[in-house]
C-alpha cells in the first residue's frame, strides 16, 4: 500500500510547476533532464550553487529560475 | 623594421592580443556563430543569460559548446535588463553558470525603442556588483561625467555607445568618445553602433582600447568575411592611432619635390 504523494506547486521559469513534496533542487534538475547541462539555478532570488542543489529542499511557492547561455551582444 | 610594439590590451588584470570583442547574437545558427567568432580573432566573447527551455529541445546545441570557456574569455551580459536589480541577479546567475568567473558586461537599458542606457540604474547596479567582487565592463552613454562616475565606482572598463544598439550608425559623437578616452584611467571601448569596418577603425584611431560589436558581423551579407574585415580594421585603426596621423592642412602640398622639374 503506497501512500498518495503530496504535491507542492513551484513557480519554475515563470510558469506553475507541480512536483512531489520532499524533493530537492537536484531532484528537480534531474527530472527536467538538465543534470549534465551548463545551467545556473536561483531560488527565491538567491543563487543555489551546483554543490548545494542536492541539499536544497523545495517548498510550496518557491520561485525557481533555471538559466543557460544563449547568443547575445 | 623598426615598428614599435604595442602594449597588449589589458582589462581587470587579463591580457589579450586582440582588441576586438564580439557578441554571439543574431547568427543563423550555432555553427555560423562559432565560425564568425573564430574568424574575428576575438578572445573576449559576450553572450546573454536566459531561462532554459524546459521539456523541449533537450539536445539543442549549447552556446558554450561552440564558444568553449577553455578557449575564450566569456563576457556574460545583462542585455534585456531594465533595472539594477535584474542586472545584478543576471550577473550572479552568470557567475554561477561559469563556475565563479567574475568578468561581466553590465548594461541596464532605458526602453525598448532606443535601448539607450538608463545611467541611474547602471550606476546603482555597478556599485552593487563591484562591492560583490565582480569585474564590471560597463555599457553607458557617451556622457563623460557619467563615465567618470562609473570609473570612480570601480568599473574595470568604460564602454560608451557609438550610436544606438543594432543601428549601425557608427560613432555619432567622436568628440565625446575622445573626452572619455582622455580622462579615463581604465580601458575605453566603443560598444554598440559600429556598422562597418571603417567605423571600427575610427573608434581605434580615436584612441579607444578596443571595440565591442555584434550586429555589424552577424547582419552582414557574408558574416565570416565581415568578421575578418573587423579584425583587420581594428588592427589598422590601432596602428594608425599609434603612428599618429598627419596634421590637417588648409591648402595642398605636393608629395613630389618641386626642384628638378623639366619645365623649371
Amino acid at each position: 500500500m503506497s501512500t498518495p504523494h503530496v504535491s507542492i506547486e513551484l513557480r519554475l521559469n515563470g510558469e506553475p510547476y507541480a512536483i512531489t513534496q520532499g524533493l530537492t533542487a537536484a531532484d528537480l534538475i534531474d527530472q527536467l533532464g538538465l543534470t549534465e547541462r551548463r545551467i545556473a539555478v536561483e531560488i527565491n532570488e538567491q543563487i543555489v550553487p551546483k554543490s548545494q542543489l542536492g541539499a536544497t529542499a523545495l517548498h510550496d511557492g518557491d520561485q525557481i529560475e533555471v538559466v543557460h547561455a544563449i547568443g547575445g551582444g | 623594421m623598426t615598428t614599435s610594439h604595442d602594449t597588449p590590451f589589458t582589462v581587470a588584470g587579463r591580457t589579450f592580443a586582440s582588441r576586438l570583442l564580439v557578441g554571439t547574437g543574431k547568427y543563423k545558427d550555432m555553427t555560423e556563430t562559432g565560425q564568425a567568432v573564430a574568424e574575428s580573432g576575438a578572445e573576449v566573447v559576450t553572450f546573454a543569460v536566459r531561462r532554459t527551455n524546459l521539456g523541449q529541445n533537450a539536445d539543442e546545441p549549447n552556446l558554450l559548446d561552440v564558444i568553449p570557456p577553455s578557449r575564450y574569455t566569456l563576457l556574460p551580459n545583462t542585455a534585456g535588463c531594465y533595472n539594477a536589480r535584474d542586472a545584478v541577479r543576471t550577473c550572479r546567475l552568470a557567475r554561477e553558470l561559469l563556475d565563479g568567473h567574475n568578468l561581466v558586461k553590465l548594461e541596464v537599458l532605458g526602453d525598448d525603442a532606443t535601448l539607450y542606457p538608463n545611467v541611474v540604474e547602471t550606476l546603482s547596479a555597478a556599485k552593487t556588483l563591484v562591492d560583490d567582487g565582480f569585474d564590471v565592463m560597463v555599457y553607458t552613454s557617451d556622457d563623460p561625467i557619467v563615465a567618470r562616475e562609473l570609473e570612480a565606482i570601480g568599473c574595470c572598463a568604460i564602454m560608451p555607445l557609438g550610436s544606438l544598439i543594432g543601428s549601425g550608425h557608427g560613432i555619432q559623437n567622436p568628440y565625446n568618445v575622445r573626452l572619455i578616452i582622455e580622462q579615463s584611467n581604465v580601458p575605453v571601448l566603443v560598444d554598440a553602433g559600429i556598422g562597418t569596418a571603417s567605423e571600427a577603425a575610427i573608434a581605434m584611431e580615436l584612441g579607444c582600447d578596443g571595440v565591442l560589436l555584434n550586429s555589424a558581423i552577424a547582419h552582414a551579407r557574408e558574416p565570416l568575411r565581415m568578421a575578418r574585415a573587423m579584425k583587420l580594421a581594428v588592427e589598422a585603426g590601432r596602428e594608425a592611432f599609434l603612428a599618429g596621423r598627419m596634421a590637417r592642412r588648409a591648402s595642398a602640398e605636393p608629395s613630389s619635390p618641386f626642384a628638378g622639374r623639366i619645365n623649371g
